[in-house]
């Protein structure tokens, strides 16, 4: 039996964490994409595209990742496709994060004073232009904190992909405690690469939040 | 796509589905009612405490609160034995949500906390209360009912999050679903059912705390 230095732990550790950092920028970028789509079918004129929106968000957030996980992979079988643990990873993600970002970004949208819709249509502007000039920039400010911090979900939310069989971090984790027996140590690297991977993240969200209040705080 | 479903089994499976419900309630329970609690002592220490112990309880919320409850899972259970806690896989699963919950409980009820105005701390001392008295009845309930709906919703989180303890064999709902689809070769259609259970426990759990919210904090706060 081969020995493994701490270093080889490590290493095999960072290599995997980097399919971790990939698969969380799909899903974020990804689930960014469906949840603006998402964001205007919630806040547009059409009562179906609402209640399907609010559906889907209901059931996206009040079911475990880990069964959304099973249920794509093997639901995607069920069509007689060959499916790699990559793509339902992926793909699973992309629809959570989706459901979660349309209820933040709904909520940061709704946050926007009503008279200043108001305004706008007695200037005569149209839905779009409303949207564009007047109510998306204020939104935006509000947004961007909490969509940070949300990305540190997706990242933590990669960590169930290991159970379906994706390679990643968790997963590297468990393969190299199988080979090493040295599960404290293991564990331990794993826990401090995602809290590295992180706690920027939760930090510059915090942060952002102190500094895009500025203009929250006259209201 | 010619597949036939078939949710036959259900009829011979249910007791397995049942025991797993009952696990994954009773982990909830156990893990919302201590979560809770151990939320409310580190936001008092946080907010109120010596500054030493407030040092230490922020770094157990950063340290949680960035990492995967997996691999909170994975250390408690399959880390913690080289040190010499050895557990059994419920009281592993147990130990690691209240812990997780203690720590995104303490941040959500802290910021309840840090909402009550000086002047009634004040207000409570010169009515001769304790300091307990005034930290319980000035402080912390009314904390508490301001961030009620966000605790709730955290409450439920963790309840869904809990899947993951298939992972270290505790006999929860997954960890049946599982099972089943083992015996059954009907994955899809028993992870189908148990995501069906998920959501009306996520939908019933809400309620309750709506429930016990009402029942509480009876009156609502003078705005």
């Amino acid at each position: 039996m081969t020995d493994f230095t701490t270093w080889d732990i490590l290493r095999n550790l960072l290599l995997a964490a980097r399919w971790t950092v990939l698969l969380s920028l799909v899903s974020f970028i990804g689930g960014s994409l469906v949840g603006v789509a998402l964001l205007f079918a919630r806040i547009g004129k059409s009562g179906g595209g609402r209640a399907f929106v609010k559906a889907y968000v209901e059931i996206f957030q009040g079911t475990p990742l880990l069964m959304q996980l099973f249920l794509t992979f093997f639901g995607l079988g069920l069509f007689g496709i060959d499916v790699p643990a990559w793509l339902a990873a992926g793909l699973a993600l992309i629809l959570w994060s989706a459901a979660f970002l349309t209820e933040i970004w709904r909520g940061c949208v709704e946050s926007v004073a009503k008279g200043q819709w108001e305004a706008s249509s007695s200037l005569g502007m149209g839905y779009l232009q409303q949207m564009r000039w007047v109510i998306l920039p204020q939104a935006l400010r509000v947004a961007v904190p909490p969509t940070v911090g949300f990305s540190v979900q997706v990242v933590k939310g990669t960590a169930l992909t290991s159970i379906i069989g994706f390679v990643e971090l968790s997963k590297a984790g468990t393969m190299v405690t199988n080979a090493t027996f040295e599960p404290f140590t293991v564990y331990g690297f794993v826990a401090l690469i995602y809290f590295c991977l992180c706690w920027p993240l939760s930090k510059s969200s915090q942060i952002l939040e102190r500094k895009l209040n500025v203009a929250h705080r006259n209201h | 796509m010619n597949y036939a479903f078939d949710f036959g089994w259900l009829f011979d499976y249910w007791p397995v589905l049942v025991k797993g419900i009952l696990i994954t309630v009773e982990l909830t329970l156990v893990g919302g009612i201590l979560g809770v609690s151990l939320g409310i002592a580190c936001a008092w220490a946080r907010a109120l405490g010596p500054r030493w112990l407030g040092a230490i309880v922020a770094t157990y919320v950063e340290l949680i609160r960035n990492t995967p409850f997996l691999i909170q899972l994975f250390f408690i259970f399959f880390g913690l034995p080289a040190l010499g806690v050895r557990m059994g896989e419920l009281e592993a699963a147990n130990l690691a949500m209240v812990i997780n919950l203690g720590a995104y409980g303490c941040e959500i009820i802290r910021a309840g906390i840090q909402a009550t105005p000086r002047g009634q701390f004040e207000a409570g001392a010169s009515l001769g209360m304790s300091r307990i008295q005034t930290f319980w009845y000035v402080v912390l309930v009314p904390a508490l009912q301001r961030i009620w709906p966000a605790l709730s919703s955290q409450i439920v989180i963790v309840m869904l999050g809990s899947a993951a303890v298939s992972q270290i064999a505790a006999e929860d709902l997954t960890f049946a679903a599982n099972f089943i689809q083992s015996r059954s070769f009907r994955a899809f259609e028993s992870y189908f059912v148990a995501t069906l259970i998920y959501l009306a426990l996520a939908i019933g759990l809400r309620q309750l705390l709506r429930g016990l919210g009402w029942t509480i904090f009876p009156r609502r706060a003078a705005r």
